[in-house]
């Protein structure tokens, strides 16, 4: 393999970081929040808001049942007012973020709601007010589950995020297609797959090693 | 200090099966009283101890606390209700991702007291539980009943007036249990607390309360003084939680030979004699026979104290049969002590001795 062609396998592993680095950051800062409301959003709980439950839980629900790819061709009009074009690499963000962000609220529903419920009441027994419940017990409390679904969804994205090449973004996806197979490289195409499984791998056993550091129920 | 009145908790309803869990609840529990509350599982008495500090709210009735009805307190003035009530629980409730030290401070955090001064405040209480070497210890790293004094230390920090308990020693080993009860006894007098304990061992009543009501299917059908519901259980729940107690003074290999019911002849009757107030100290057994001229044989007892007054049991098998046990029951009622009898035993059952 060429100098030329390994400096286009590290420019397509940066726009690939860079793509899934930021829609991870937004799904994050908007899934979070969604997540932990619809934890405590039910009937007799914290924010107890039944109709907003059921609305964003049907919300959430319907994004994540539609295929990635079709996700990202379909809302290529919503792309265009978010990033000012349809086309690129910043534009891929998009589709990605709103792909992520129910995964991302679900993921921090479960792990909040697999929180202890006697140590809501006893935050309440305290005198704690709702936010502090929230940020003083559940969200530290779930943390250790919370970072194990951020890596699952960082590796779900790594994969999403091949598939916009088709929609013009760039990556390490649209190089495997472009070069390894619709220019029959197949030293790319492994050059690509390689480095795909080591980036998963590492990505994985360090969320693993944070997610077991961060847990003190098992000593 | 508080006052329940006419607490009525349903739950459920709107089509669905509702579940009646207070009926008409009135207790009066006074300030510096270690109370109890007892009952079996599914009684109510998790819901009402619930309802002192407004986890529960209450269906009908009041609670008031040092004359403020905390069913009338909004949002902040609960916050700040909730800040003067401790509140221990049974599976411990700790936060495992924080420290001991870090779980004892929750609660001084969560009032937005300083750090400096949370740390002034946390340490004599890991000291006052014993727990001064652990303070960077996590949960996991901990004993129950270690757990438990973590909850005790947490629930204590915020100097409350009121502690509540809820099953604290469940969870516990009858050692811990032991050891925990102790702990809450010398702190109740340490710091003057009042504390409401729920349970359903009668020996956490028995070595920790002062008063206790017993509690049955959303009902209190007994209360009083600790010693007197002991020695005198009117209602039959009561009788059943004492009787759990007692029974375990009657070896099982006695109990299999002990047989309901009047005597026979050639059987001989069971005398259960009960040994409390001013009289207990008298020497009823030699009285009995040197006095009365019975012959008897103890079959099995216990004597215990409760609230350092002596409180005793007797199982004795009379061998003169049953105008001697008569006899022996007037005797003993002479002396305003207890005696009945319980059942009755084949004469050649039990080793004479």
């Amino acid at each position: 393999m060429s100098t030329q062609m390994l400096s286009l396998l590290v420019n397509a592993a940066g726009e690939t970081a860079y793509m899934v680095l930021v829609a991870l950051s937004i799904g994050t800062l908007l899934g979070a929040p969604l997540g932990v409301l619809l934890a405590t959003s039910g009937r007799g709980e914290l924010f107890e808001m039944p109709l907003f439950n059921r609305v964003v839980g049907a919300l959430v629900n319907a994004t994540r049942s539609i295929p990635f790819i079709i996700l990202a061709v379909a809302i290529i009009p919503f792309t265009r007012v978010v990033a000012g074009t349809s086309i690129g690499t910043s534009a891929a963000i998009v589709p990605l973020t709103v792909a992520a962000t129910p995964f991302i609220a679900r993921i921090i529903e479960g792990a909040v709601r697999g929180v202890e419920p006697g140590l809501t009441e006893a935050a309440q027994a305290m005198g704690a007010k709702p936010l502090q419940i929230v940020f003083k017990v559940l969200l530290p409390e779930a943390l250790p589950a919370i970072v194990l679904g951020l890596t699952l969804t960082t590796v779900l994205l790594i994969g999403y995020s091949a598939m916009v090449g088709a929609v013009g973004g760039g990556g390490l996806g649209d190089l495997g297609i472009r070069y390894g197979y619709q220019r029959f490289r197949p030293d790319v195409m492994l050059a690509v797959v390689v480095t795909l499984i080591v980036v998963v791998q590492v990505i994985q056993s360090l969320g693993d090693r944070l997610a077991r550091k961060l847990n003190k129920r098992v000593r | 200090m508080i006052r329940l009145e006419g607490l009525e908790k349903v739950y459920g309803g709107k089509g669905g099966a509702t579940h009646h869990a207070l009926k008409g609840i009135d207790l009066s529990i006074g300030k510096g009283e270690i109370f109890g509350i007892i009952g079996r599982s599914g009684a109510g008495k998790s819901t009402l101890i619930r309802t002192i500090n407004r986890l529960e709210e209450v269906t009908e009735g009041r609670v008031v606390v040092d004359g403020v009805d905390i069913g009338t307190l909004d949002k902040a003035g609960l916050t700040a209700f909730r800040r003067q009530v401790g509140m221990v629980f049974q599976h411990f409730n700790l936060l495992s991702s924080r420290t001991v030290f870090g779980n004892v401070a929750l609660p001084l955090e969560l009032a937005g007291v300083p750090k400096a001064e949370i740390e002034k405040r946390v340490l004599p209480m890991l000291d006052l539980v014993g727990l001064d070497d652990k303070r960077d210890r996590y949960p996991a790293e901990l004993s129950g009943g270690q757990k438990q004094r973590v909850g005790i230390a947490r629930a204590l920090v915020a100097e409350p007036k009121l502690l509540l308990c809820d099953e604290v020693t469940s969870a516990l080993d009858p050692e811990t249990t032991q050891q925990i009860l102790d702990l809450l006894r010398d702190i109740s007098r340490r710091l003057k607390l009042t504390m409401v304990v729920i349970t359903h061992e009668m020996s956490v009543v028995r070595d920790l309360c002062d008063r206790v009501a017993v509690i049955d299917d959303g009902r209190i059908v007994e209360a009083g003084n600790v010693f007197d519901v002991f020695v005198s259980p009117q209602h039959e729940t009561t009788q059943a939680l004492i009787a759990g107690e007692i029974e375990a003074a009657l070896p099982k290999s006695l109990r299999r030979i002990i047989h309901d019911g009047p005597p026979k002849d050639g059987e001989n009757p069971v005398v259960k004699i009960v040994f409390t107030g001013p009289n207990a100290y008298d020497p009823i057994i030699s009285q009995l026979s040197r006095v009365a001229g019975i012959d008897f044989n103890i079959l099995a007892g216990q004597v215990d104290y409760i609230q350092n007054r002596p409180f005793g049991i007797l199982f004795v098998e009379a061998k003169g049969g049953l105008a001697d046990a008569e006899k022996a029951i007037a005797f003993v009622q002479s002396r305003n002590l207890s005696a009945e009898i319980i059942g009755h035993v084949d004469p050649d059952a039990v080793p004479a001795g």
